[in-house]
């Protein structure tokens, strides 16, 4: 039994899952909501699959129609990738329950196969093996993304959703320029022959520069930020979820494994330039966020400010470094797709989310607010979250590293979350006369966005055994050299 | 998992679970409330009563779970968390008693006493951690739980005290985290150990160490109160008595100040934290906060920030204590751990009972007040003179040791600090039983309610009288077995063996 769960490619079937269900869906509109959620659990399931392989068998390769590197398309999953198809699965698990309910049939009739689309592309994304294979995820990526955004009604999403598209092929341009360069060079594609092949040269300087660019863009990296809020804070709830949450992780996750693995560029100055943008990106983002006055605004803020402490590991480079911002990662993601739901509830429940009008919230939604604080909690950093662990190995690199000033940025940093998130509570807390009209808020919603919020708390009490998940093929270098 | 490894985890359990199922009750469901709330206090001092007669029988309680890679989550019994558990449980009973009968009929119960349960747990979690990282999580998620403490009445006088609540605590403890971790990062370990586990560290280290322990005394200080973090305390008082006992007595001041024992005796040592030459500037920093809450007290006409004041004043006595460096001067700031939260409760439970009874929040309205309200004057002028420090109440007690330690210690100059501030002390509350007593009542009070034959509810008196005569006994049967001053000999022969 066990051999034969052992034994399925699990690899294969988390890409073949999602793209069949987004076809389903888009065959089947009439139950698209049923079909989306079975797809959901089904995709989820495959997940837990492929830890269990991972634990059991370690590192997989997988060459689809066993044709084989170089020539053929190979798969690839180890920690990092386990890591990230995880978050996938979370969220997206969580954002398919809340979905059933907020979105109306006309809606939800393209809501789903587009959102299955995403995900597919973001499972393919993180399981490839070569730069050329994760360029055409990438693509597919930010189209579902940008087809998402416009099911948002009124000119300021289509706008927003314009602005994104072409970011999002700006971005892809830059990576595949560099791809490009890189095939010239070594006749590769694959990242682990690449890896092999690499040497110093004007060319791969070239490329690097391009791909990064490009990368960091789509990360949003301040100050490459500038699309960002306004694409998130428009969008339906259930996007912006997807979108902060996943989205903007799927480019960081290619620049990471491509410094990982291609261009062992760790002690150099780009790591610092790195490091540099993410601090500023931190405290500009914390600043901006505290200045908002609408709540949505106030949250992609909050997420360029996060994003931020991602790139505070490159300057670093050390194992513990790199964990740290991965769990940083898996905890931001799942913390704030929780806040934009309760965000998304809030604004149903009032009609508006100008945060200085939110009294009533703590009476009326008290799941809601619940949801909304605790994924607060992980934001800020504060224990028990999981955000406090990210934030601990953190500064636990940087001080070892002696690079202290990190340290310093990750604590302002947690006390800029501390401070905007704190003023919508704040206002949530107060007693008002007023009487607005009030929405109903589907129970669905508001358990979908609390399970969310328990599970960024929880992950501040298994960080032992996910550390040690994340481990699995060595894709941060050894425990104590870079 | 047996006896030994659960009671440590239970005694937080058994304010957490009730707490989180309060959330979940409805407003009209009083019985219910009621009986959890009622249960789980009792529950837990049970509890916590086998545990300190295991500790004292040396039994070795300890519970540990894998938290970060190298760092578990600890949860410890020594004879120092039990001084501080003890003293929480003891009061939450209490202050538990006492928030039922004040909250009668007031919106968003379920919410208020959720939290109520949730802050205890916080703060018997600190009060077991058996290492700094454990200290910490439960010092944030103390300040998480008594924030909606605070904003409770959803003023906006209580949002703004929130805030200001919230950015004294948070950056204190982003500080102390910064701390923490730098800390590791150099000892590779955070066990809390008697005598501390810093001696041994190269002196290259030395002068990091003297920037991490100004790094932890500040981010402690801002709960302890100590100047210039005490801002936030005074403002604070919007919130309903209860609240404030629990601020003042059973939680979060306790917790600053506690913090700070832990950090000079089980961390660095008392012995090398004096050879790092920390703990003179502490004695300063405490014995300044002393005469400056002493002397803001003397000008409030309200009453709780009077009262907020002196305790501002009052707490710095326990860290004064610990920095003289001496064994009997670390008796008397221990003890007083235990003396001050039970007076300062006493009187913040009649400050609650003038504002609820007849609608007194200045001074200058208590004139005869002491006539209609006899029990509750009664037990207000006993913690008043505790907080002076006459014989033979508690809080003579730990000035008399702070005294004698002083001189032991060779710090004579701590004396005219205590003569001072005992001096002020009665400056600002003798004026207060004076009106209280002998000045004629006025005509009418400001907001009378009637409680028939009675002075007031009963809920609200009986803690009062209980907590008061506790000050009384405390002082008059010190020396008894197991009282807390035998408690903290006990301690400090721990502390102090060659």
């Amino acid at each position: 039994m066990t051999g034969d769960i052992v034994g399925i490619p699990w690899i294969v079937v988390l890409i073949v899952l999602p793209l069949t269900g987004g076809m389903a869906c888009f065959l089947f509109p009439t139950i698209s909501k049923s079909l989306g959620l079975i797809f959901a659990l089904a995709i989820f399931t495959a997940v837990v699959g492929l830890g269990w392989q991972l634990v059991e068998q370690g590192a997989q390769r997988y060459a689809i129609g066993g044709w084989g590197a170089s020539l053929g398309i190979d798969l690839y999953a180890d920690g990092l990738s386990l890591l990230m198809l995880v978050t996938a699965a979370l969220v997206g698990l969580g954002v398919s329950v809340y979905s059933g309910a907020y979105f109306s049939r006309e809606k939800a009739k393209h809501f789903w196969p587009l959102w299955l689309l995403l995900w597919a592309a973001l499972n393919a994304l993180f399981l490839s093996a070569d730069i050329f294979n994760l360029y055409v995820t990438l693509e597919l990526l930010g189209l579902a993304a940008v087809a998402l955004i416009a099911l948002a009604d009124g000119a300021d999403a289509l706008n927003s959703a314009m602005r994104y598209l072409l970011v999002s092929l700006l971005g892809s341009l830059f990576y595949l320029l560099g791809v490009a360069l890189l095939y010239h060079s070594f006749g590769s594609l694959d990242i682990a022959i690449l890896a092999q092949r690499m040497e110093p040269t004007p060319a791969v300087w070239s490329a690097v520069g391009l791909m990064s660019a490009g990368l960091l863009l789509k990360t949003a990296l301040f100050p490459m930020h500038f699309w960002l809020p306004a694409a998130h804070a428009c969008a339906p709830a259930p996007v912006s979820a997807l979108l902060s949450a996943l989205v903007v992780k799927a480019s960081f996750y290619i620049l990471l494994r491509l410094w990982l693995e291609v261009f062992a560029l760790t002690d150099t100055s780009l790591g610092q330039l790195l490091g540099l943008l993410g601090a500023t990106a931190v405290l500009w983002g914390g600043i901006q966020a505290l200045r908002q006055t609408r709540l949505k605004l106030l949250i992609a803020y909050s997420t360029v400010a996060q994003l931020g402490y991602l790139f505070l590991a490159f300057p670093l480079g050390t194992n513990i470094a790199w964990k740290g911002a991965c769990y940083m990662l898996l905890s931001h993601a799942i913390a704030k797709a929780a806040m934009f739901m309760a965000a998304g509830n809030i604004l149903r429940f009032c009609g508006h989310d100008r945060i200085a009008d939110l009294d009533r919230i703590a009476q009326r939604l008290p799941l809601t607010l619940t949801a909304f604080a605790l994924a607060g909690v992980s934001i800020m950093g504060l224990p028990p979250s999981g955000g406090f662990i990210g934030k601990w190995l953190l500064l636990e690199a940087s001080m070892s590293a002696g690079q202290w000033w990190w340290a310093v940025i990750l604590i302002l940093g947690g006390l800029l979350a501390a401070a905007y998130f704190f003023r919508v509570i704040g206002y949530a807390f107060t007693r008002a006369g007023l009487t607005h009209e009030v929405g109903v808020v589907p129970a669905r919603m508001e358990w979908a966005a609390l399970v969310l919020a328990l599970a960024a708390i929880l992950l501040g009490f298994i960080s032992p055994a996910a550390l040690e998940l994340m481990g699995i093929g060595t894709p941060f270098g050894g425990e104590r050299a870079g | 998992m047996n006896w030994e490894t659960a009671l440590p985890l239970l005694i937080v359990l058994s304010s957490l679970i009730p707490g989180l199922i309060i959330f979940f009750l409805a407003e009209k469901q009083v019985v219910a409330r009621i009986t959890l709330n009622m249960a789980a206090a009792l529950i837990k001092l049970a509890l916590v009563g086998v545990m300190l007669w295991g500790v004292f029988h040396g039994h070795h309680y300890e519970i540990r779970l894998p938290f970060l890679p190298g760092l578990d989550l600890v949860l410890r019994a020594d004879p120092l968390s039990m001084l501080f558990v003890t003293l929480s449980a003891s009061l939450w009973l209490a202050t538990t008693v006492y928030a039922i009968g004040y909250l009668e009929d007031s919106p968003n119960r379920s919410r208020f006493f959720g939290f109520f349960s949730l802050c205890v747990t916080a703060t018997v979690g600190l009060a077991l951690a058996g290492n700094l990282l454990t200290f910490v999580l439960f010092y944030e998620l103390l300040t998480l739980t008594t924030y909606p403490l605070v904003v409770h009445r959803g003023t906006e006088v209580a949002r703004l005290a929130g805030r200001k609540y919230l950015i004294y605590t948070v950056g204190g403890g982003a500080l102390l985290l910064l701390a923490t971790v730098w800390l590791y990062t150099l000892a590779g370990t955070l066990e809390f150990t008697a005598r501390g586990f810093l001696s041994g560290l190269d002196a290259v280290h030395y002068p990091a160490l003297i920037i991490i322990f100004v790094l932890l005394i500040a981010g402690l200080g801002v709960k302890a109160a100590l100047i210039p973090f005490h801002g936030w305390l005074p403002q604070a008082m919007v919130a309903p008595a209860p609240v404030s006992a629990l601020l003042h007595a059973v939680a979060v001041v306790k917790a600053g100040a506690f913090g700070i024992v832990r950090v000079v005796y089980d961390v660095f040592g008392i012995e090398f934290a004096a050879s790092l030459g920390v703990t003179l500037p502490l004695a300063i920093l405490a014995s300044a906060t002393i005469i400056y809450g002493s002397l803001r007290a003397l000008f409030q006409d309200d009453l709780k920030r009077r009262l907020a004041f002196s305790t501002v004043s009052q707490v710095s006595y326990i860290v004064l204590g610990v920095a003289v460096a001496g064994p009997i001067a670390t008796i008397g700031g221990l003890v007083h751990l235990v003396h001050q939260g039970v007076q300062k409760i006493t009187l913040f439970f009649c400050a609650g009972i003038l504002a609820e009874t007849l609608g007194i929040h200045k001074i200058s309205e208590m004139n005869g007040v002491g006539r209609r309200m006899p029990w509750t004057m009664a037990a207000f002028t006993i913690g008043a003179f505790g907080m002076i420090g006459a014989p033979p109440l508690a809080g003579f007690i730990s000035k008399w040791y702070l005294g004698l330690g002083a001189l032991d210690a060779g710090q004579n100059w701590v004396i005219f600090i205590l003569a001072a501030s005992s001096l002020l002390n009665a400056a600002y509350f003798l004026p207060i039983l004076y009106r209280a007593w002998f000045k004629a009542p006025p005509a009418s009070w400001p907001d009378e309610r009637s409680f028939g034959k009675r002075e007031t509810a009963w809920a609200l008196l009986a803690p009062a009288v209980i907590t008061a005569a506790l000050t009384l006994g405390l002082g008059l049967l010190a020396s008894m077995p197991y009282s807390p001053l035998e408690w903290v000999r006990f301690i400090t022969e721990q502390e102090y063996a060659p």
